[in-house]
């Protein structure tokens, strides 16, 4: 595989880090928790859409929609049940435990339901490749729609949350709870939000990882949740364009170290990475330094 | 030679210069007020003088040592120990475990021995809590050495506080606040203490207060900021009688 | 004051007899032979992970910094002791002594990890910290599953990334050829020296060293580092010192239990089942459902959470459904203040002592 090859398909598997990270990192940002389960959201989805693709017979376009529709709703559901009751827990940890909690709980329900045997997922794109310099260069269909899909969002998040109300209100109550609350801004309800969005993405990404990677198991979204989080602290946690570059860059080293240095070690590279830039820049690329006040 | 000097002192954050050309002596053995407006830096001083902030000009001397630039755990073997504004006790442990923890380094043994529990660990435990207690009693606190810190009510974790930084066998002791959140009759007591504390360990005490009646009650010399700058210095009775200082407090 | 001292001490006495209540029970139970298959071969594994959770607790409790990378260090015990005992099997070394030897270069390499491993890390602050130490975890879960050491033809230690067979292809040299961990196929043909009884002794030193600790000097000071690090810092208490000692030790008990890990069965594989972060999140579990801080609650969730899957076995596929509810209800209950609420208002210590006073009321009437 030639370079070109690599990292076209390190930026194609990056648009779906980049995906799941903002996810991550919106929901970082405003419930100031490591959803553990953000991963197993997109195993869910990605399961829906298959679900109604194969076995309701129904296009590609409704899975999808499908998907995102039960997604928003389970992450919905989820925080108000598991997390909220425990936003003023006098530990942060109680939360982080709860969050690994739901994840094991989603990867067993899912086990139950479509069983432990893995399902072959196909495609949902079906966009033509595209061929460049005269046919040596082949830039899947797939690749083209991830990449699109994932710049699309990015913006659109972007306008959402510099435009908007709702997304005025997301900045407010990431900085601080209490005096949003007094400014008349419903933070369950913003936190709510978040978690809507955060899972309608993981939804969307599930479908696109899996168009790649197409073996559907139980236990297929801790791997790219974990990954994705990783994305999301390496450009700097709660930083939009940070999870958009750091997703990015992450899709790239994985797939690089993968072609160029080891198939095995492909991981560790990746976190080795992440190691470097938290000691050069602890708060990651896009990251705010915030110093305690004595 | 004055046990405090500190020359010049200034730093800036950015381009604002939150202590500027600060000037300080103090004698061995004064009680010594350092007051202003809110804002005005005298918290920064404090850090300055600890290490947590390094000035970006200007000395500090210490018993003649200078001890510029030098990090806040050096400093306070140097000499010095300080209270905060906002009360930082470690909350989780008991209050005698808050005042042998500012015992730290005087009294020591090796973390083998402490885990082996060796005679030396014993030995220094036995001292360790003698001391302790020593100093929980000059505080009215030996009754409740064994609540948790944070189970305390609020003056007496302000006097724990004072107790822990006087373990650590300073030469000058930073107050930052004492009196702040007390009502008048614990102010009053706490006023006591502090000429306690002075005549019974011929402590130099630095506090940063706003209780007008505190200051004038208990401070030997005072020097008031405003905007990061020294007002003026002197006697106490004085420098409440400087009209600059007036206004500074109330405005024109 | 006194009274305080010996609450300290009768508290670790209670726990550090609690595991020998345990120990002789079980071995009560064995000999009577009502102790089924099942449970004896997970006696070594407890031991295990009791050790790995009152280790994590050390950075978790005591320390104050949230470690998702601690299978890491366990991986490194049980590697190393493993590539030892490997390597000396066929010499006249005393098993007995080599099985000690083993399990020290588990915890000297451990601790050298730890060591170096903290010195960046500790830099860092809460999640970040935890983001890190898991990606450290993962490096070494990776780099043991690429490792191949091995003795070649002419006797040279070998230690690569490369399998021997990679490059050696006759087959007559490579016979010749020592390999003691072989890639991803791990350390195979191990003795099997860890017992039960050797575990629980383990345990209980680890206990003693972890429980000492805390209530000596060096304690107290990596505590009033956990409670507020500015304050520690103005009393004089050096911060990376501290923080480095708690984290290198809790790190060298991971190795200590990697060790007893490694001799427990006949093959060792670095795969994330064993060492990933799943790993390191199921003794955070374990730490946090026993109560943070609390060296005896850990041992006590540790056991109920590892045994009580195995007893529901019979749930088959509901089984870990089961208690992943479990897992989300218990958090819920112990930690939501609503519930914390709930629980205060409707306890049975309140239950009884409203009718104690009411009785005294009536009584003085």
């Amino acid at each position: 595989m030639g370079f070109i090859d690599a990292f076209v398909k390190g930026i194609s598997l990056g648009s779906v880090y980049a995906i799941i990270a903002l996810g991550y990192t919106m929901v970082y940002g405003i419930a100031k928790m490591l959803n553990f389960a953000h991963g197993d959201v997109i195993m869910v989805g990605a399961y829906i859409s298959y679900t109604v693709m194969y076995n309701l017979k129904m296009p590609v376009w409704m899975s999808i929609v499908a998907a995102v529709i039960f997604c928003t709703v389970l992450g919905i559901t989820i925080e108000k049940i598991a997390y909220k009751p425990l936003r003023k827990a006098s530990s942060s940890l109680a939360v982080l435990i709860t969050a690994i909690g739901v994840s094991y709980l989603l990867q067993n329900i899912a086990l139950l339901v479509f069983g432990s045997n893995p399902k072959m997922y196909t495609s949902v794109v079906q966009t033509p490749p595209v061929k460049l310099a005269g046919g040596e260069l082949i830039i899947t269909g797939k690749t083209i729609v991830t990449v699109a899909v994932c710049i699309v969002i990015m913006i659109a998040l972007t306008l959402f949350i510099n435009k908007t109300k709702p997304g005025q209100a997301m900045l407010a109550v990431s900085e601080d709870k209490g005096a949003a609350q007094l400014m008349g801004i419903s933070v369950n309800g913003t936190i709510a939000l978040t978690f809507a969005i955060g899972s309608g993405l993981a939804a969307v990404a599930g479908v696109l990882y899996l168009s790649s990677y197409t073996t559907l198991d139980p236990y297929v979204g801790s791997m790219p949740g974990i990954k994705a989080f990783v994305a999301a602290v390496l450009g700097g946690i709660g930083s939009i364009p940070g999870a958009f570059v750091g997703g990015l860059l992450l899709g790239l080293i994985e797939i690089l170290g993968k072609t160029y240095i080891s198939t095995v070690l492909s991981d560790a590279i990746v976190f080795g990475v992440l190691i470097i830039v938290l000691l050069v820049k602890p708060t990651g690329i896009f990251g705010k330094n915030i110093q305690e006040k004595v | 030679m004055a046990l405090l000097d500190v020359k010049n002192l200034s730093i800036s954050f950015g381009g604002l210069r939150a202590v500027d050309n600060f000037n300080l002596e103090i004698q061995q053995g004064e009680l010594y007020g350092l007051i202003g407006p809110n804002g005005a830096g005298k918290t920064t001083v404090f850090n300055l003088l600890t290490g947590v902030y390094k000035p970006t000009e200007g000395r500090i001397f210490l018993d003649g040592e200078d001890i510029t630039g030098k990090k806040t755990i050096d400093i306070n073997k140097a000499g010095i120990a300080r209270t905060f504004q906002n009360i930082r006790l470690f909350k989780e442990q008991t209050v005698l475990d808050n005042v042998k923890i500012g015992l730290h380094n005087r009294y020591k043994y090796s973390t083998i021995e402490g885990i082996l529990r060796l005679p030396g660990y014993f030995r220094t435990e036995k001292k360790m809590n003698e001391e302790a207690m020593r100093l929980l009693e000059v505080f009215d606190l030996a009754d409740a050495a064994g609540v948790l810190s944070c189970n305390l009510p609020y003056g007496k974790q302000r006097k724990l506080e004072i107790a822990r930084a006087l373990a650590t066998n300073p030469k000058l002791l930073l107050l930052d606040e004492p009196a702040a959140g007390m009502n008048p009759n614990e102010t009053q007591e706490l006023m006591n203490t502090i000429h306690f504390v002075r005549d019974e360990f011929k402590m130099t005490i630095l506090l940063i207060e706003h209780d007008m009646k505190l200051v004038s009650g208990i401070c030997e010399k005072l020097t008031v900021l405003n905007f990061g700058r020294v007002l003026t210095q002197g006697v106490t009775a004085e420098v409440l009688n400087d009209p600059e200082v007036v206004k500074a407090y109330l405005g024109e | 004051m006194l009274k305080k001292i010996s609450k300290n001490t009768k508290s670790s006495f209670i726990t550090c007899a609690l595991v020998i209540v345990i120990y002789a029970v079980i071995q009560i139970m064995n000999s009577a032979g009502s102790l089924s298959s099942l449970i004896k071969g997970m006696l070594v594994l407890l031991c295990v992970y009791s050790m790995m959770a009152i280790s994590l607790n050390l950075t978790v409790g005591v320390l104050g910094e949230l470690s998702l990378g601690h299978a890491g260090f366990m991986c490194v015990g049980a590697f190393s002791s493993g590539l030892f005992t490997q390597m000396l099997k066929t010499g006249p070394m005393n098993p007995n002594l080599r099985f000690f030897l083993a399990i020290m270069v588990g915890i000297v390499c451990a601790a050298l990890f730890g060591f170096l491993i903290g010195i960046p890390v500790l830099r860092l602050k809460g999640d970040y910290l935890a983001i890190v130490t898991l990606g450290f975890g993962e490096i070494i879960k990776s780099i043991f599953n690429a490792l191949y050491a091995y003795k070649d033809a002419n006797g040279v230690f070998h230690l690569s990334f490369t399998s021997p067979k990679a490059t050696v292809t006759d087959e007559a040299v490579i016979s010749q050829y020592k390999i003691y961990i072989d890639g991803s196929a791990g350390i195979t043909r191990n003795p099997m020296q860890s017992t039960f009884t050797i575990g629980i002794i383990m345990l209980l030193i680890s206990l003693v060293i972890i429980l000492n600790l805390m209530h000596s000097r060096t304690g107290r000071a990596v505590m009033a580092i956990r409670d507020n690090r500015i304050a520690a810092e103005s009393v004089g208490i050096h911060i990376t010192k501290y923080k480095l000692l708690a984290f290198t030790l809790s790190a060298a008990i991971a190795g200590a239990a990697g060790a007893l890990y490694a001799h427990n069965a006949p093959s060792l594989m670095a795969t994330s089942a064993k060492f990933g972060y799943n790993m390191s999140i199921m003794f955070l579990v374990f730490v946090v459902l026993g109560g943070i801080g609390s060296m005896r609650g850990s041992i006590i969730a540790t056991i109920i959470l590892t045994v009580l899957p195995e007893l529901l076995r019979f749930l088959n596929t509901y089984r870990m459904l089961i208690y992943s509810i479990v897992l989300i209800v218990m958090m819920l209950w112990n930690w939501a203040p609503a519930c914390k609420n709930f629980r205060e208002k409707y306890s049975l210590k309140r239950f009884l002592r409203m009718k104690l006073t009411k009785k005294k009321t009536e009584e003085e009437v």
